[in-house]
């Protein structure tokens, strides 16, 4: 009888699909999957709707991609501040997906493109890999708006992108480090995870400079991927060796706290005055605080809070009008140790 | 076993412990021709003014004690159940995370511990049990497979050890939490190194005054004619989960402890790997059965040996791996029993030939 029922039960649903895929065989995209195309002919109804209905009081749907707030401070600030946002208060029916793996991003905005969001807001863990997924997000008349991270990919696929600018970031950096008058640049640079627009952008400035000056020296070029417990083995390693340096250079506060973690041990001075400048980024409250105890030399901000840009575009395409600049730059700071407040501290740590 | 034919040669090669220490004599090598500076340890003094040595070897000696700390745990659940844990990172996030909250409390920044360090770290042994007791369970009772089993708190580890701790990154200030990691004032050696012993000397009293080795042995050749001598495979499976979470806690103290602090999504990244790979390397079936506990923990270090050599040839960041896989690959299909027994005979052949050779003469 189980049997029976079971298979009774399995042919009427093949019989569905096939229907459902010669209905929508009409439909003029390519896809061939039934599920898809019917998707798609609900979507384009659904998208179509909210310009009218949003006066109505219809919450905006987003879909929010982003890294796994665990990743670091700066995540977690980021997260909280989208999470503030995005809520039903403000009109928003907001999802969340988050990863680090760039593969896993691309299959969650597949899922928010199927589920049929208004908009995209997307933090890729890559810069490569995301045509064909925005360009289907276009053809669903989903609107994308990147935030924090750039990515390779034809700017109409996107309306406006909401970025740090992570080479002006390095070369504020940079210059503040050129601004130290020393003789010779010996530096660690501790670089982030390989590939992503943080390290490409914070390293690019450095390995510029680097070539272009006979004074600056890179001792070793190391990614610790943001962990502290590489970027510690890293600095071990150059002391054990005996090769001197009087620069780290890293591209996140954790790294830097690892690599303090190995001078420490080695008893090698750090900070204003002291034998190796220590530079980091993201402003992290403690790493403000290491500042202020003049224990670290530099710290770049990396500004997390897009929220408001990003809630700010939304009204504007709501209502109409149109974005005049697709790529959005925060305004960000770098803090110096010798000229940092209490004050900044409180107002800018994460 | 090798006490019956000490003296045979070719036996060497048959012999378990053979791979993972001629791994590392051919490491050892390779540096002595390319930089003997390698070698070189010196006193120095850290920020603190205690007295501390530091060279290549001190390195490898400190941050290839958890992972050595690790393989134990490790090689009893490959042994008994066939199968690995791959939550051990996940499982340090959890138990590093228990570690800090149970110091701090609520506050992120205390000045001053909530309790005593050593009762932190026992909640955090329970938490590491625990989680160990989860795996456990259903490796054994439900009948899961290991790496399919643990990969559900592989998954989900982190983002539990973040929820610990309300998503705060606690740090704490008091200089003696950092002992645990660093170093113990006074005392040149790395803590972490004399943790590892501690627990190499637990384990070893362990598997000599029980027969917990036996059990772990004869479960994993074969659960069923082991019941039938009257084991209980699933409690020996479920206890050596339970044992690798002991490991594991071990492990977190040391590694909150190296920076006082934790990041949870970065904190022991693909540890799991390296313990698993250390277990293989020490010459242990991967699909369970007899172990070598000693030729595990030197696959450990000869692990951390390979990433200090590694780094010390400042080898292209993005090369890293690549390297790595290629020292992997001759290594394990070195430790494969056929090519081992390849050897072995080439060995004998050359020294029956050797003999001949004399004998003419």
């Amino acid at each position: 009888m189980k049997k029976k029922l079971l298979s009774a039960i399995m042919s009427v649903a093949m019989a569905a699909t096939l229907l459902v895929g010669c209905g929508g065989s009409t439909a003029p995209a390519t896809e061939t999957a039934a599920p898809a195309t019917t998707e798609t002919t609900e979507e384009k109804t659904e998208t179509a709707a909210p310009a009218t209905e949003d006066a109505g009081g219809k919450l905006i749907k987003v879909g929010i991609i982003n890294n796994d707030p665990n990743e670091s401070g700066y995540r977690t600030a980021n997260d909280k501040d989208l999470k503030a946002t995005f809520c039903e208060a403000n009109g928003y029916d907001a999802q969340f997906a988050y990863s680090l793996k760039n593969d896993e991003q691309i299959a969650a905005a597949q899922k928010f493109v199927q589920d049929g969001v208004d908009y995209l807001l997307l933090s890729a863990a890559d810069t490569a890999g995301w045509d064909s997924v925005l360009k289907d997000a276009q053809n669903e008349g989903i609107k994308v708006i990147l935030f924090d991270r750039t990515i390779d990919a034809d700017p109409s696929l996107y309306e406006a992108s909401i970025v740090s600018d992570m080479a002006k970031e390095g070369e504020t950096a940079v210059t503040w480090l050129a601004g130290q008058n020393l003789s010779e640049y010996n530096v660690i640079h501790i670089q982030g995870v390989m590939g992503s627009a943080a390290q490409k952008g914070r390293s690019g400035a450095l390995d510029s400079k680097v070539a272009a000056e006979a004074n600056w020296n890179i001792v070793t070029q190391q990614t610790a991927e943001w962990n502290a417990d590489n970027a510690q083995q890293i600095v071990q390693s150059v002391i054990d060796a005996g090769t001197p340096f009087n620069v780290i250079y890293a591209e996140n506060d954790d790294m830097a706290k690892g690599a303090v973690a190995a001078l420490d041990k080695a008893n090698i001075s750090h900070g204003v005055g002291k034998d190796v400048i220590v530079m980091g980024f993201d402003c992290n409250k403690w790493a403000l605080e290491e500042l202020l105890a003049q224990n670290w030399n530099y710290d770049g901000q990396c500004n997390p809070f897009q929220s408001s840009y990003i809630d700010e575009i939304i009204k504007k395409l709501e209502a109409g009008e149109s974005i005049p600049e697709k790529t959005i730059i925060m305004d960000e700071k770098g803090f110096d140790a010798s000229t940092i407040t209490q004050e900044d501290v409180d107002n800018y740590g994460i | 076993m090798m006490q019956k034919n000490k003296f045979q040669i070719s036996n060497i090669f048959r012999n378990q412990i053979f791979i993972p220490l001629a791994a590392l004599i051919l490491l050892a090598l390779f540096n002595l021709i390319m930089d003997p500076s390698f070698f070189k340890i010196t006193m120095g003094q850290n920020a603190a003014g205690n007295p501390v040595l530091s060279g290549y070897l001190i390195t490898i000696l400190d941050y290839g004690s958890e992972l050595a700390i690790l393989a134990i745990g490790m090689t009893l659940v490959t042994a008994a159940s066939g199968g690995q844990d791959i939550s051990v990172g996940a499982g340090i996030a959890i138990t590093g995370s228990v570690i800090l909250r149970m110091l701090c409390g609520r506050n992120s920044r205390p000045d001053e511990l909530q309790m005593p360090i050593i009762c932190a770290f026992l909640i955090a042994v329970l938490a590491g049990m625990l989680a160990g007791a989860f795996n456990g369970l259903l490796v054994s009772w439900f009948k899961i497979q290991p790496m399919v089993a643990t990969l559900i708190l592989f998954t989900a580890g982190r983002s539990i050890a973040a929820w610990i701790n309300n998503n705060e990154l606690p740090i704490v200030s008091e200089p003696s939490f950092g002992y645990y990691g660093n170093f113990i004032p006074g005392i040149p050696i790395p803590t972490p190194f004399f943790i590892a012993v501690a627990v190499m000397i637990v384990t070893a009293l362990l598997l000599k005054f029980t027969n917990l080795g036996l059990y772990v042995q004869a479960v994993g050749i074969n659960a069923k004619s082991s019941r039938l001598n009257g084991l209980n495979p699933t409690f020996i499976k479920f206890l050596t989960f339970v044992l690798l979470g002991v490991c594991v806690a071990v492990a977190g103290l040391i590694k909150v402890s190296r920076l006082s602090t934790i990041n949870y999504s970065v904190v022991a990244k693909d540890i799991e790997m390296d313990a698993i790979l250390a277990v293989a390397l020490g010459g242990n079936s991967l699909s369970g059965g007899k172990f070598n506990m000693t030729a595990s923990i030197i696959g450990a270090y000869v692990i951390q040996f390979l990433t200090t050599t590694l780094y010390k040839f400042n080898v292209k960041s993005t090369a890293l791996p690549a390297y790595k896989a290629i020292v992997v690959i001759l290594l394990v299909v070195f430790s494969a029993p056929v090519v081992r027994e390849f050897i072995s005979t080439k060995w004998k052949q050359l020294r029956s030939t050797d003999k001949i050779a004399k004998e003419v003469a």
